[in-house]
């Protein structure tokens, strides 16, 4: 069996499991970069959707001035493509990280990349929210952590979750992007170990990889869509 | 001093006023329907008691704390969450957390009661047990029926023993029943624990099943308010009349008769009177005062804020004299008594 796997992907088999080029190495890399930038770009788009739904006219904290600030800068963030982005904040990533390169530099720009989207589409959620249910809870004496906590997050649950899996779904997408100029992980192991080197197998296994990876992340999702949502379908 | 005071209250939506000028005293214990035809700023009006909506002039005063005078809120936010708690409100679509089970959404509005653990379950129980729905605790929103949703917004509208309940039109999602059912519970609540109600709806059945008072409005303003009793029995706005019904009703069933060759000493007359001895008959006694005999062409008898009604619309051939003895039997019984116009009811 392994002689067989050998024989038909030679090119699959040298790249070996550690080392720098190793499969293991990859793996780690992607998901490294996955999960970190996740957790920052989650916690900002989080905040940023909040700010938005929060300060629009007529919102629990209403402020015309920051509703206009924070939608233009998501705006503006969002316009910018993501292989662009990786060059244009280099600088800046220079200054957090200390490199420019590798996975850990290519956190600043993934997380940048990310947060504007998943902001977004956090706003479209808990604008979801009925106006009814936060008048409700207004009117029972809630505070504003009451109405963020319990309201809008909660009652929105369902949603965040779908958009989540949507945005990780993307990110995965962008650490691949992010590999190819030096962050390492499956995208750089598909162009150069694969692409670049007309070794086609280390490509093919390279991308089934990936898409081994984001059905998992679409399985999960989706069972947890249908545990912790208890709306009515719209 | 009334419970809730609302002194000159506008509101003013960018340019359109939804409240007019409303002063409105809400007495501890009254149950208080407020009615009028959709966008007539019942809704708008009451949010202003608990600042859901700020007015644009006026002055809130409930419980004797003024919320809001001159402009602006007169309670910093903390106050008026404290306040807010107080004040129970129930919505049309219940309006409950959908990710909430009934006993979190019941224990949610006693976040900030301070209550241990085990206190609070008592509560919470305590009150699903008010509502009849104890089984349910561990139930979804989604899972009830309209009518159990919106007792569970009730036993979380009740949760910090408010004095004072607001209805936003609770029952206009509700079928018949439900809204039957609904309705005694709130009544129940009244009597049991002097919960002051604020009922605004649209439907006059539900007033006139349990409201004290009425305040009708239209276009932003109370044309009319007064014990529902007086103001049914009077009504003095042409609305008011439609809304209490009578009226629309007796002259609807009148033109059936096609009243052409009336004797210019018939006289049609509508009767209201408040049933009060039940071995006592008003008509027989009339036939008797003034002897001649009434002919009945509508009757009716209802429950107007707990009180038995009957309104009656009789055919009576009078002289003047007659007319007159009429008039002093009626009044000394009670009766309200307005003569019908018979060119109106010729229909064709």
């Amino acid at each position: 069996m392994i002689n067989w796997f050998v024989k038909t992907f030679p090119n699959v088999a040298a790249l070996g499991w550690t080392g720098d080029a190793g499969w293991g190495t990859a793996i780690f890399q992607t998901l490294f970069m996955t999960f970190w930038s996740a957790i920052f770009g989650g916690f900002l788009g989080i905040v940023f959707g909040l700010l938005l739904v929060l300060t629009k006219p007529g919102g629990v904290l209403a402020n015309r001035f920051w509703h206009n600030v924070i939608d233009k800068l998501i705006s503006i963030l969002r316009a910018i493509p993501f292989i662009i982005l990786l060059a244009l904040i280099a600088p800046v990533t220079q200054k957090i990280v200390g490199t420019q390169i590798g996975m850990k530099a290519a956190l600043v720009p993934l997380t940048v990349g990310v947060f504007p989207f998943f902001a977004r589409q956090v706003q479209v959620a808990l604008e979801s929210v009925d106006a009814g249910k936060i008048e409700a809870a207004q009117a029972l004496g809630a505070t504003t952590k009451d109405l963020i906590f319990d309201v809008y997050l909660k009652e929105s649950r369902g949603e965040l979750i779908r958009i989540s899996t949507v945005t990780l779904i993307s990110l995965i997408g962008l650490t691949a992007m992010a590999g190819a100029v030096g962050a390492g992980g499956l995208g750089n192991t598909a162009i150069s170990y694969g692409y670049n080197r007309f070794a086609n197998d280390v490509t093919v296994v390279a991308t089934l990889l990936v898409v081994l990876l984001i059905l998992l992340v679409q399985l999960v999702g989706d069972l947890l869509v249908k545990k912790l949502s208890h709306q009515r379908r719209r | 001093m009334a419970q809730i005071e609302l002194k000159h209250i506008s509101v003013d939506f960018s340019g359109q006023d939804a409240v007019r000028d409303v002063s409105l005293d809400i007495e501890q214990g009254d149950i208080l329907g407020v009615i009028g035809y959709s966008g007539a700023g019942k809704s708008t009006l009451v949010r202003t008691i608990n600042l859901l909506q700020q007015p644009s002039k006026g002055t809130v005063k409930v419980n004797g704390q003024v919320l809001f005078a001159n402009g602006q809120q007169q309670v910093s936010a903390k106050q008026l969450q404290a306040s807010r708690r107080k004040i129970g409100m129930i919505f049309q679509n219940f309006n409950l957390l959908e990710e909430a089970t009934v006993f979190e959404n019941v224990a949610f509005a006693l976040k900030h009661a301070g209550l241990p653990d085990d206190e609070l379950e008592q509560r919470v129980n305590h009150l699903l047990e008010l509502v009849d729905l104890q089984s349910k605790a561990e139930a979804y929103p989604v899972q009830l029926s309209g009518g159990q949703q919106q007792r569970v917004a009730i036993a979380r509208a009740l949760a910090n023993k408010p004095d004072i309940l607001l209805s936003d039109e609770a029952t206009s999602a509700l079928d018949p029943k439900t809204t039957k059912q609904i309705l005694d519970l709130l009544y129940r609540l009244n009597k049991k624990l002097g919960l002051t109600i604020v009922l605004i709806t649209h439907e006059m059945d539900a007033v006139k099943q349990i409201a004290s008072k009425i305040a009708v409005m239209k276009n932003g303003r109370v044309i009319e308010q007064g014990p529902l009793l007086d103001v049914f029995l009077q009504p003095k706005q042409k609305l008011t009349q439609e809304f209490v019904g009578g009226a629309l009703e007796v002259q609807e069933i009148l033109e059936k008769y096609h009243f052409q060759n009336l004797a210019p000493q018939e006289q049609l007359v509508q009767l209201v009177y408040q049933i009060t001895d039940v071995t006592q008959s008003v008509l027989a006694d009339l036939d008797q005062a003034i002897g001649t005999k009434a002919s009945i062409l509508y009757g009716n008898v209802e429950q107007i804020g707990g009180q038995p009604v009957g309104t009656l619309a009789v055919l009576l051939p009078l002289t003047p004299e007659q007319e007159q003895t009429a008039k002093e039997f009626l009044a000394s019984r009670h009766v309200l008594a307005t003569k019908l116009d018979k060119e109106v009811l010729t229909d064709d």
